[in-house]
């Protein structure tokens, strides 16, 4: 079980949070059109990399913040976890 | 009966405690401090039961965890457990256990057969005969597999016993109380870190207990006593024993399995009988030990032959002999200290070693005890079928190759040592990396990958001083950089006999014109031909290897097996062992009981049970419940002799004639506030939200991106900026997640703040044409006209001093409201309104009028909005903004969503007006159609039409909107039944819905 320190409120297992998937999708902006193509890539495609992922967790159990996690998939070790907010690399 | 296998004078168990037990019947005495196993053997008992494939007898190969054969049936309490090793199992009073694998007894057993016919059961004989045919598989093959295989039979009883779960953090877990895990356990703990030492056995020292060396001047067993000791009252120290760690996660987290109560006649009340700790170390010190392997060779599966330490650790531990006429058989120094052990106790033994000669210090001792000791010399093959009655031994030559004269001498026993294997299924578990170490024909942890580490003989060192050394210096280390402490320890003195080089010999070879069996694996029964029949077949990858003759497949995970089989395939491939690779490690080292990894979420404890404020009354009055999520819902209040459908009926019957009231507080509710609250809502919803007056309500539609319809409910503008948001019960915790998802990294310039507040209010849904009526009586000092409070319209009222929120809303399609007041008064509210409807004919009603009453009306639920429809489908586009954007506005606009005969919600009614149809059921043109019969549409709900009385079904049907009118055929495969029905509007009551606005 991975053990995932959340910006607000320290270290805590994982059984606390749910996945949320990869952070670094950004959501098209509202109102603006764009192509078939593009918000299929939105909505469904998703890369699964081998090695490092900054990828969204929720905490659900406990603060309830939405935060990014980087994450090495192979590995499962963590080397930074970042508030909704923070700026990433 | 005396116990002819007992040593009076050495042992560690208590002689003052006789204890009484049953083995297949017949009644024997040991002693407190016994093992099942040593206790068996005490009384001479070396027939336990037959293997897994052939059915050969069975007996005692080690005295621990590592023991492939010695599995029994317990019983204990009235309870009965399989697959119990007795090499584990501490005696008690009363202990009952059966052999297992044999029918009809241990000692005639019919399975045995396959021992003789065993040509029909070499490697991959499973895969091979019983694939074809292949309607042989469930009536012949399964059933005679499951009747010859397992270890047992698992209890067919609700388990009366407790388990429980424990979370535990520290900075040092050590997994071992060897003389490694003792000397950094000490060393961590005097400089102040938090320590956890977990023994497997009952009895701490690990090896000191049964070797010869002194530490300090004491003897090991007296050292490790010592330091236990001490380390038991030191308050930063947690020392448990029958406590094994069985698997090692990620982040550092190790499962350790506590046998709590095991050894006793049963559990005390409050007493878990077996506890499961979940532990978070910063370090962990893996100081597992070594499992000694054995020397393959002819008929070495007999009962009586057994591992020279085990020997040892009978006579040492138990003061138990497993033979009065002992052949060691060995090829490195250790198992003299067996020799010397049995020669001390006045049994003289014979020494095979298969080295050509050697003058060590252990090997002077032995010979000068006088101890017959023949090198070059190896058993070729045990004779005896129950029990070894004698064995062939021969000289054999410099390069293991050839056997010379033959020779057969009488022994009761072959204690056997092919030198040791580390245990280094934690460490590999870990993830770490694993090297194979030359000196020692072994493989060994290598590069971590977690913060453990690994030490003593589980580490492949297998000197005392060098041992205790490493772990002292480790343990501090590891304090350290954890405490900043810098106590160091002084490191014990030791004395301990220096060994000479093992020989890399582990098998027999055959002699010319035998066909002895020789097994690898003793628990799966895998030979070594086997092994070369899986390679001659074109096996390589030892992974592959192992799954075709499910060598170390079995129970015991190949513990002693594992090293001899791959040193049988790299042999045969001309390959050096670290070539050929081990198998994956896998938790659980050992196997652990279901009861431990469910611990206390059974039965009631599986789930919360979430129960309204009015859930007492609903009990008091007959309310028949049912599970709606976590939540506990009335289904049906139950009067006199009805079932659900009467109830049901009635109850749904009153609300279209008079009034009801339906506890609603499980809804969802979110409480919304902020200046940007209207504009989230509006991207939120597919609806418009902007201008919502305060004091209205509105319903909405919620998508996923993907343009799937993933909730609907009101919601109110309570005041500018504070709206109350209701979800469906299953969606609560969903839509929450979404709004905040939202909010927190799509919209974060929006200022809004989201909180859940289902529990905060409870709900009570009052419907039917009486509802305004029975309201005015309940709020006397509120306008609830209907033009004061005109249908979607929200006010704050005055129910009896208690404030209460009033919601014109209707679910139903009746004139309904929906009264909330703060939980801790809903009883409050509820009994009031019993009270007060009596005058009105009210009734409550429960879930299933209340899907009777929506599905009539046509209004769509989670049996519609299942999370493959969008707003189309469930005739819910008229509540799609063509204007504004939204979540999911860009995925309607796919091609799919958008052809002509897309499926849509329609009504459904059998032709005969009495056929309930089955939820489920496909609606179908021809019944007797060629299969596969293309499927029109699926019913969603079913109910009993109160309003029309006959049967009145939902269903998501293709090109709907233009079926209406058709004739159709449901068809249950399911419930075997074909209905032929009409499709017909979904609106069936009220189509205008002019009852709500009245
Ligand atoms: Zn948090």
């Amino acid at each position: 079980m991975l053990y995932i320190k959340c910006p607000h409120c320290g270290l805590r297992s994982q059984n606390e949070f749910a996945y949320g998937g990869d952070a670094s999708v950004k959501r098209p902006e509202l109102n603006k059109e764009i192509s078939d193509q593009e918000w299929d890539e939105f909505v469904y495609l998703r890369k699964s990399p081998r090695g490092k992922h900054l990828e969204l967790w929720h905490h659900v159990s406990g603060c309830r913040q939405w935060i990014k996690v980087l994450r090495d998939t192979s590995t499962h070790e963590i080397f930074n976890t970042y508030k909704s907010e923070e700026k990433v690399g | 009966m005396r116990q002819n296998y007992r040593l009076d004078k050495i042992g560690l168990v208590n002689r003052e405690k006789k204890l009484s037990f049953k083995f297949n019947g017949k009644k024997y005495f040991g002693y407190e401090g016994d093992t099942l196993a040593s206790a068996l053997i005490a009384n001479g008992v070396h027939l336990v039961g037959r293997s897994f494939k052939y059915h050969r007898p069975r007996g005692f190969f080690g005295a621990g965890v590592d023991e492939p054969y010695a599995i029994v049936q317990l019983y204990r309490n009235g309870e009965t457990e399989p697959n119990v090793r007795a090499t584990e199992q501490e005696l008690f009073e009363g202990l009952e256990a059966k052999s297992v694998n044999c029918w009809p007894s241990v000692n005639f057993d019919i399975g045995a057969i396959n021992n003789f016919l065993n040509i029909f059961l070499p490697a991959g004989f499973y895969y091979k005969t019983f694939m074809w045919p292949r309607s042989f598989w469930y009536r012949i093959y399964e059933p005679f597999i499951r009747k010859a295989a397992g270890f047992g039979v698992a209890s067919k009883e609700h388990d009366k016993e407790r388990y429980e779960h424990k979370y535990e953090y520290c900075d040092l877990l050590i997994a071992g109380s060897g003389p490694s895990g003792l000397a950094s356990a000490y060393a961590a703990a005097k400089n102040g870190a938090r320590v956890i030492l977990a023994e497997d056995k009952p009895r701490f020292g690990g090896s000191l207990l049964t070797s010869d060396v002194s530490i300090n001047n004491q003897s090991g067993k007296e050292w490790a006593d010592n330091i236990i000791t001490e380390l038991k009252g030191m308050t930063n120290v947690t020392v448990k024993n029958r406590a094994q760690i069985f698997g090692y996660y990620d982040h550092n987290m190790l499962v350790m399995s506590e046998r709590v109560t095991d050894h006793l006649p049963k559990s005390e009340q409050f007493t878990p009988k077996q506890r499961l700790w979940y532990i978070r170390a910063k370090q962990v010190v893996i100081s597992s030990g070594s499992i000694e392997r054995p020397i393959v060779f002819g008929n070495n599966d007999t009962p009586g032959v057994v591992l020279a330490s085990a020997a040892k650790e009978y006579m040492k531990v138990y003061g138990v002999l497993v033979g009065k006429k002992p052949i060691v058989f060995t090829n490195n120094d250790s198992a003299y200290e067996t020799a010397i052990e049995f020669k001390k106790n006045n049994i003289n033994p014979i020494v095979l070693d298969s080295r050509q000669d050697s003058n060590s210090e252990i090997i002077k001792e032995a010979k000068s005890l006088g101890i017959d000791i023949k090198f070059s010399h190896v058993v070729v093959a045990a004779k005896g079928y129950k029990k070894v009655k004698s064995c062939d031994i021969a000289e054999i030559s410099e390069d293991k190759q050839n056997l010379n004269q033959i020779k057969n001498i009488e022994c009761d026993c072959i204690c056997v040592s092919g030198f040791w294997t580390p245990t280094i299924h934690l460490a590999s578990q870990s993830g770490g990396k694993t090297k194979f170490k030359e000196e020692i024909d072994a493989f060994v942890p290598d590069k971590s990958k977690q913060k453990e580490v690994t030490l003593g003989s589980a580490n492949g060192v297998f000197t005392l001083e060098e041992t205790l050394k490493t772990s002292f210096d480790k343990g501090f280390e590891l304090s350290k950089e954890i405490t900043n402490n810098n106590n160091s320890q002084q490191i014990p003195k030791v004395s301990e006999k220096k060994h000479s080089k093992h020989d890399k010999f582990w098998c027999v070879p055959l002699p010319k014109g035998k066909k002895y069996k020789r097994f690898l694996d003793f628990q799966n029964d895998v030979a070594v031909s086997d092994i070369e029949l899986a390679i001659r077949e074109g096996y390589r990858s030892i992974e592959h290897v192992k799954r075709y003759t499910t060598l170390g497949m079995a129970t015991d995970q190949g513990k002693t097996s594992n090293l001899n089989g791959l040193q049988l395939v790299s042999n045969i491939e001309n390959k050096v062992v670290p070539a050929v690779g081990h198998t994956t490690f896998r938790p659980p080292y050992t196997p652990i009981s279901i009861g431990a990894i469910v611990g206390r979420e059974i039965g009631k404890h599986s789930k919360p049970t979430r129960k309204s404020p009015m859930h007492n009354w609903h009990e008091k009055n007959n309310a028949v419940f049912v599970d709606a999520g976590v939540w506990l819902r009335p289904r049906y209040y139950k009067r006199g002799n009805e079932g659900l459908f009467e109830a049901s009926k009635r109850e749904a019957e009153n609300v279209r004639k008079n009034v009801g009231v339906c506890d609603v507080t499980t809804l969802g509710k979110i409480d919304i506030k902020g200046p940007d609250a209207a504009e989230f809502l509006n991207r939120v919803y597919t609806n418009a939200w902007l201008k919502l007056p305060v004091g209205k309500a509105r319903y909405g539609v919620m998508l996923r991106e993907d343009g799937i319809v993933m909730d609907d409910g009101t919601t109110t503008r309570i005041s500018e900026n504070h709206y109350h948001m209701t979800t469906t019960t299953a969606q609560a915790a969903n839509v929450l997640s979404h709004l905040e998802y939202y909010l927190q990294l799509v919209w974060p310039e929006l200022d809004v703040n989201v909180v859940s507040t289902t529990e905060q209010w409870a709900g009570a849904a009052i419907a039917g044409p009486k509802s305004r009526d029975l309201l005015q009586k309940l709020f006397p000092d509120t306008d609830v006209s209907n033009e004061g409070l005109p249908f979607m319209g929200f006010v704050e009222a005055n129910l009896f001093g208690v404030n209460a929120r009033i919601f014109r809303i209707s679910f139903s399609g009746e004139l309904a409201y929906e009264v909330n007041v703060e939980s801790d008064n809903g009883n409050f509210m509820w009994e009031k309104i019993i009270e007060i409807g009596k005058d009105f004919d009210l009734q409550p009603y429960g879930t299933e009028a209340l899907s009777t009453l929506r599905i009539e009306m046509g209004h769509v639920a989670g049996s519609e909005l299942d999370g493959r429809t969008i707003p189309y489908d469930t005739g819910l586009d008229g509540l799609v903004s063509k204007k504004k954007d939204f979540i999911g506005k860009r995925s309607l606009l796919k091609k799919a969503y958008n052809e002509k005969d897309r499926q849509r919600l329609v009504g459904v009614v059998p032709l005969d007006k009495k056929t309930s149809i089955p939820e489920g059921s496909h609606l179908v043109k021809d019944p007797k159609g060629k299969l596969p019969n293309p499927k029109l549409g699926h019913i969603s709900a079913s109910c009993w039409s109160v309003e029309h009385n006959n049967p009145f079904s939902l269903a998501i049907l293709k090109d709907g909107k233009n079926m209406i009118g058709s004739k159709l055929y449901a068809m249950s495969p399911l419930k075997n039944k074909t209905i032929a029905v009409e499709i017909v509007s979904s609106h069936y009551v009220d189509p205008k819905g002019e009852r709500v606005r009245s």
